[in-house]
């Protein structure tokens, strides 16, 4: 009798999470890292992958940490006469079974008006929230100023 | 009859002049000289800024051994940090040789990139490179010697970013442009054309 309750129980609570799994399994994030701050008045980068493993194309609406007044999404780009530049990075737009990188000198998550300073060894946790409403949220270590890609 | 002829005559002359005064702009002694693209020769330049320890420097310091230059600004949290980052690691890899090379990074953003700014922050990078920032005035003095360029554009209520030419130059021991190292190319590129600023003149 125990048994066929917990297996009911069991089969319950599996059924009633295949929808959050799916949800969270569908887009995923890797290689998060964020380069560590000078003090709070300096904006910092962070860079992270992401897949999508869906069915259905999705769109980066928007991110959120507590680290950061300001998180937007910029591109970074060299014009032919060797010019850099900063601006929003408009749609970020994933495909079924593609993923895209953030990575140095191009796509970064700009962190402005910092609420504590990112301290190398220290992590902190960012949100990023799709235009279908779907939150996914990371925890981003702080690597050195210095670094340039994810520890392997 | 005469009338239109004349007319005819002088819309003839009209269109004539326009085709000669549009060659003369265009292709003829009118020209104006095209802006250089390559730097001139760090002996042909005449600036004057402080360094991250607020020493007093020039063209002039640059000379003796080859130098890398960069341009960039402390609240650039993407572009400048991965190219110091680069620098650091050719200087590393030239080991010894390093000791060779002026490297330096200029803040274009004398605003906010004080020399104690500087020097926390090129603390961060290979111990071997040097900030250099001064006046408007000066920094488009040195920018012009160099053809390169900076612009400032606002970024959000208050807040400004700085469109800079993104390149390493790399001059001779005697001053003398090497070459510039773009922010796409890779380490082994790099190191090739580093090596050819040490050897030349
Ligand atoms: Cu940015």
């Amino acid at each position: 009798m125990i048994n066929k309750l917990l297996i009911l129980i069991a089969v319950t609570v599996t059924f009633v999470n295949i929808p959050a799994y799916a949800q969270t399994r569908d887009v995923t994030i890797t290689r998060q890292w964020a380069r560590a701050s000078i003090g709070t008045m300096r904006p910092t980068a962070a860079y992270l992958t992401i897949t999508n493993n869906g069915k259905d194309a999705v769109i980066l609406d928007r991110i959120k940490t507590k680290i950061a007044a300001m998180a937007h999404i910029h591109n970074s780009t060299t014009n032919a006469k060797g010019i850099s530049s900063m601006a929003p990075a408009g749609e970020i737009r994933i495909e079924p079974n593609q993923s895209v990188t953030l990575q140095p000198s191009g796509l970064h998550i700009m962190l402005m008006d910092l609420q504590r300073p990112l301290i190398k060894g220290d992590s902190f946790e960012l949100t990023l929230i799709f235009e279908n409403g779907q939150h996914i949220t990371t925890d981003v270590p702080v690597l050195a100023i210095s670094a340039r890609g994810p520890k392997e | 009859m005469l009338r239109v002829f004349t007319y005819l005559l002088i819309a003839i002359s009209m269109i004539a002049i326009s085709i000669f005064i549009g060659w003369w702009q265009v292709d003829g002694p009118g020209t104006k000289a095209p802006a250089s693209t390559i730097p001139v020769s760090l002996t042909q330049m005449e600036f004057s800024l402080k360094d991250h320890e607020n020493n007093q420097v020039s063209a002039r310091s640059l000379l003796g051994k080859p130098a890398m230059v960069f341009f960039g600004f402390t609240y650039c949290p993407d572009i400048c940090p991965t190219t110091l980052e680069n620098i650091s690691r050719w200087l590393d890899e030239l080991g010894p040789d390093a000791e060779k090379f002026n490297a330096i990074l200029v803040s274009v953003d004398p605003e906010r990139d004080t020399p104690k700014v500087l020097a926390e922050y090129i603390s961060y990078f290979h111990p071997m490179i040097r900030g250099w920032t001064g006046s408007l005035t000066e920094l488009d003095k040195m920018m012009a010697g160099f053809a390169a360029k900076y612009e400032r554009v606002p970024l959000g209520k208050d807040d400004y970013t700085i469109n800079h030419s993104a390149g390493v130059y790399l001059f001779a021991e005697d001053g003398s442009f090497v070459s510039i190292i773009d922010s796409h190319e890779d380490a082994k590129m790099a190191l090739t054309k580093i090596h050819r600023a040490i050897k030349s003149p």
